[in-house]
């Protein structure tokens, strides 16, 4: 057995290499935050912006997530900001202005995305219409709808009901009572969570282990092994420990995690999810094999539809109101996101974690040029440069391997 | 000054972990048509590289002598200032430009950045002539066959004044024809003093056309000699040194016994998808048996990939008409997929644009297919049921099977995990296999399964096929060479322009009769 015999020093160089996208990202994602915790004299780095931060940018992790669906299987969605802003704006019209029941309201932002998604699934799978056109189509079409929806520059506030809540709200404590950091020292249900999440982690892992080991692939060494475990763990716990200490996980950074879980199962363990990937990988080749890719195809859109319906919900909700403003670029932050975080803009490859790490980089910069109270136009060209660099780093790193 | 053209002393060229090329040599005279024969992966196309300077000189070692004098390139342009000028396999021509604008491209006839169309036109014209192709050089590369598009290759790499020319695998995509005609085109470039190296699986042609031959196996030079020295060069002399094992035969022949019709193709009539008028497959009807390789045969453009695309789920063509029976019932395939689970499968002649998913691993490209047998909820009991529910994978079951397939066609690979842009031609070629025996099916249809893969590999192809006969599946096997439908096929098939011009069983079936059926005689 020639694996075996390979020294440790060759496993961990050939394990880092194979991984090196998502290590460089995270070392990136660290790097960042110690550069603006330093030019910041502190500010940074502290659980109140941490939470902030992550709050933040849940609505792109949630595009995000279908992002990588569309751009796996060689398309592009333009449409998702326009798209996602007008989806809050009726929801928030359809409750405050026409008073309806709020489930109503929801239901039917929900709607105008499945509604787009099948408008749009159906030009570019069924009539061959690049998703390029088709979604710049769309783009072009719900700016218009935004601002007839909501009209001269005035907004429709959303200050209570659950999409506010959804947006802007916490989950409650579950003993403790009072503020976190004044009269209690922490927020016991998101620490329960925390805990939760680290120990099914580990089962998962372990589990993971144990099957590789059965279907006799290499698996890392001991030591190797533990480190990952540990060094995941603290990852874990480090996100909980921002809300667990500040004021407690949000509803929509909860429901970002169960979405991320689900996708990601749906990306690796369903038939749906392998035949995306391999319609992205080699359309023609899948079509041969017998996918339906034009079906696949449809069901992709729909599903970004909907998310970006719900990523608006969530952005009203947050700014608890909804403004023609909403909207404004997230479909380029979004794909700037989720190739950052390693998806290929050729299709066939990506990850849903890569993209909410992405995401999360993305709003690092946001968040830190903020914060130095630096100009506008000038955390566009950083942002630009850096996009840039990033990409080419893992066009170039995926080509060593 | 010595009589080599060019001398390649002692290259050793490593890759991480490989030693691809092991102290080799390679020496060529001045004119001279030579061979360089091996399995995939002995090293051929990595010492063109090192002559080409695509591998710079301090990425291997050992020396280069051109005309006698030491040289060191950095890069292509190096080497084709000294006249050394490769034509790839996979051609490197824009097939949306015009032959004089390829013939010239990055070597435009310019004068401060503008080019004179004319004289590009005159010149290209002369270089059109040379290579006997008869043609404007205005005409798009679209409108050329594969034939006339290597012959363009050619035009440009005397255009580039080539001394040395270097061709890997010319022929792979050519029919008979098209084939005679370059190695015609060959020699007369011989007679003006052009130094010709010939890479080539096609052992025949080899010993047509070379003066002098080399052989190399795993990186090292095995063997050089002149054709005609040492009582004269022959195939099997060269399979011997290829593979340095004998082979008892080039193919082998098992005797089958044609069962009951498994399948029946009644009026097949298909349009081209571009041109209105042509009709590429013109009212064909054949039968294939249960347990016959069922071989077709036919010049490139007969239309053979053509029927059988059209067949399977109608994926080439316009206008498509005709009865498909399988098991004596009628079948409509829309799909791919249709196709597939009434158990007609099509293996392409294309296995990286159409076969696999190259960044995908081998698991996941073995199972493609047939994720519905792997799923927990996946239901496709029976061929009839038209709904396939969308699953969750069982990863244990898809290792399961992968592993048995890997097994069973020798697959060689580190792990199921490994990616199958990473793995040989012939190794590629078996998990496309895999992917289909998965999938169950009563006709195999096999396109060109062996082009561009080494002799051992198509060995083992050769007697996985005697084996799935004996496992009750039908083989359709398509192939450019006639020799391998021969020496294959139970009964054989010969198209000529969309027509079914000749049923032969293998003992009749002769190279002169498939070529006479096959050039249209009755």
């Amino acid at each position: 057995m020639e694996t075996r015999t390979k020294s440790m020093k060759q496993i961990i160089l050939s394990g880092f290499k194979t991984n090196i996208n998502q290590y460089a990202m995270f070392i990136a994602l660290i790097v960042v935050w110690l550069i603006f915790q330093v030019l910041s004299g502190g500010e940074f780095i502290t659980p109140r912006n941490l939470s902030n931060l992550l709050g933040q940018n849940v609505y792109i992790a949630i595009l995000a997530v279908g992002m990588v669906l569309i751009m796996v299987a060689g398309h592009i969605d333009l449409s998702v900001g326009w798209l996602g802003g007008t989806a809050g704006a009726v929801a928030a019209m359809a409750w405050s202005g026409w008073h309806w029941n709020i489930w109503a309201a929801i239901a039917l932002a929900l709607s105008v995305g499945v509604l787009t998604g099948l408008w749009q699934g159906f030009w570019v799978a069924y009539r061959g219409v690049p998703a390029f056109i088709v979604t710049l189509g769309s783009f072009l079409m719900f700016h218009g709808f935004i601002l007839l929806a909501v009209h001269n520059g005035q907004t429709v506030p959303v200050q209570s009901g659950i999409i506010y809540q959804f947006g802007s709200g916490f989950l409650p404590q579950l003993f403790l009572k009072g503020t976190v950091g004044k009269d209690v020292p922490f927020h016991d249900l998101s620490l329960m969570l925390g805990v939760l999440a680290i120990v099914l982690y580990w089962v998962f892992e372990f589990r993971s282990r144990g099957n590789r080991i059965k279907f006799g692939f290499d698996v890392l060494p001991w030591s190797l092994q533990l480190g990952k475990i540990v060094l995941v763990s603290i990852l874990i716990a480090g996100v909980f420990a921002i809300q667990t200490f500040y004021v407690g996980m949000s509803y929509a950074f909860l429901f970002l995690i169960l979405l991320a879980l689900l996708f990601v199962f749906i990306t690796t363990k369903t038939v749906f999810g392998r035949h995306i990937y391999a319609i992205g990988g080699n359309k023609e080749a899948a079509k041969l094999s017998g996918i339906n890719i034009r079906s696949r195809t449809m069901w992709v859109f729909i599903i970004m539809g909907t998310l970006a319906a719900v990523a608006g919900l969530v952005f009203t909700g947050r700014m608890a109101s909804a403004s023609p403003a909403a909207g404004n670029l997230w479909e380029l932050d979004t794909i700037a996101a989720v190739v950052v975080g390693g998806t290929s803009t050729l299709g066939g490859e990506g990850t849903i974690i890569g993209a909410i790490i992405g995401a999360l980089f993305m709003g690092s910069l946001n968040n830190g040029m903020y914060l130095l109270n630096w100009d506008i136009q000038y955390q566009y060209i950083i942002k630009g440069v850096i996009l840039t660099v990033a990409v080419w780093f893992d066009i170039t790193s995926k080509k060593r391997r | 000054m010595s009589e080599f053209v060019f001398e390649m002393d002692n290259i050793s060229k490593e890759f991480p972990g490989v030693k691809a090329l092991d102290n080799v040599s390679f020496r060529v005279k001045k004119g001279e048509i030579h061979a360089l024969v091996g399995e995939n992966g002995a090293g051929k196309s990595t010492l063109m590289k090192v002559l080409s300077g695509v591998h710079p000189f301090g990425s291997y070692t050992g020396h280069i002598r051109v005309k006698g004098e030491e040289v060191q390139f950095r890069n292509i342009r190096d080497s084709e200032h000294h006249g050394i000028v490769v034509i790839y396999q996979e051609l490197a021509l824009v097939r949306l430009l015009n032959i004089m604008e390829n013939l010239f491209l990055g070597n435009e006839v310019s004068k401060n950045g503008i080019i004179n169309w004319n004289e590009a036109f005159i010149r290209t014209q002369k270089y059109l002539k040379e290579v006997g192709l008869d043609v404007s050089p205005e005409t798009r590369l679209i409108n050329l066959g594969v034939g006339q598009q290597q012959l363009v290759e050619i035009a440009k790499a005397l255009s580039k004044n080539a001394e040395i020319l270097v061709l890997d695998e010319p022929t792979a995509a050519l029919n008979e024809e098209d084939s005679k005609n370059l190695l015609k085109i060959l020699r007369e470039l011989k007679s003006k003093g052009v130094t010709c190296i010939y890479i080539s699986h096609k052992l025949e042609e080899v010993l047509e056309i070379a003066d002098s031959i080399t052989v190399l196996r795993d990186g090292h030079s095995i063997h050089s000699q002149g054709v005609q020295d040492d009582g004269g060069m022959t195939e099997e002399k060269m399979i011997n040194f290829m593979v340095g094992r004998k082979l008892t035969s080039r193919f082998p022949r098992k005797e089958h016994k044609a069962g009951e019709v498994v399948m029946e193709v009644k009026n097949w009539t298909v349009y081209h998808p571009e041109l209105v008028e042509k009709k590429v497959i013109d009212n064909v009807s054949f039968q294939i048996r249960k347990g016959e390789i069922l071989g077709i045969a036919g010049l490139m453009g007969a239309g053979r990939t053509e029927l059988f695309l059209s067949l399977f789920g109608k994926s080439y063509g316009r206008e498509i008409s005709g009865e498909i029976f399988i098991d004596g019932k009628k079948q409509t395939f829309h799909s791919p997929r249709d196709a597939i689970r009434a158990g007609f499968t099509y293996l392409s002649e294309d296995r990286k644009e159409k076969g696999l998913v190259l960044g995908m691993d081998i698991l996941s490209n073995t199972t493609l297919s047939s994720l519905e047998k792997v799923s927990d909820h996946g239901v496709m009991e029976t061929f009839d049921k038209q709904v396939v529910k969308a699953g969750v994978i069982n990863y244990l079951k898809e290792v399961r099977i992968t592993n048995h397939y890997v097994k069973q066609l020798q697959i060689k690979t580190p792990s199921i995990e490994q990616k199958v842009k990473n793995l040989s031609g012939g190794n590629q070629q078996k998990v496309v296999i895999g992917k289909w025996l998965m999938t169950e099916p009563k006709i195999l249809v096999l396109d060109e399964p062996t082009r561009g893969i080494d002799v051992g590999a198509k060995f083992e192809i050769y007697n996985l096929m005697n084996e799935l006969i004996d496992n009750g599946v039908s083989i359709v096997l398509i192939s450019s060479e006639l020799p391998e439908v021969l020496g294959m096929s139970d009964r054989v098939l010969v198209i000529h322009q969309g027509r079914i011009t000749g049923d032969l069983p293998w003992q009749e079936a002769t190279q002169e009769k498939c070529m006479y059926y096959a050039t249209g005689g009755k």
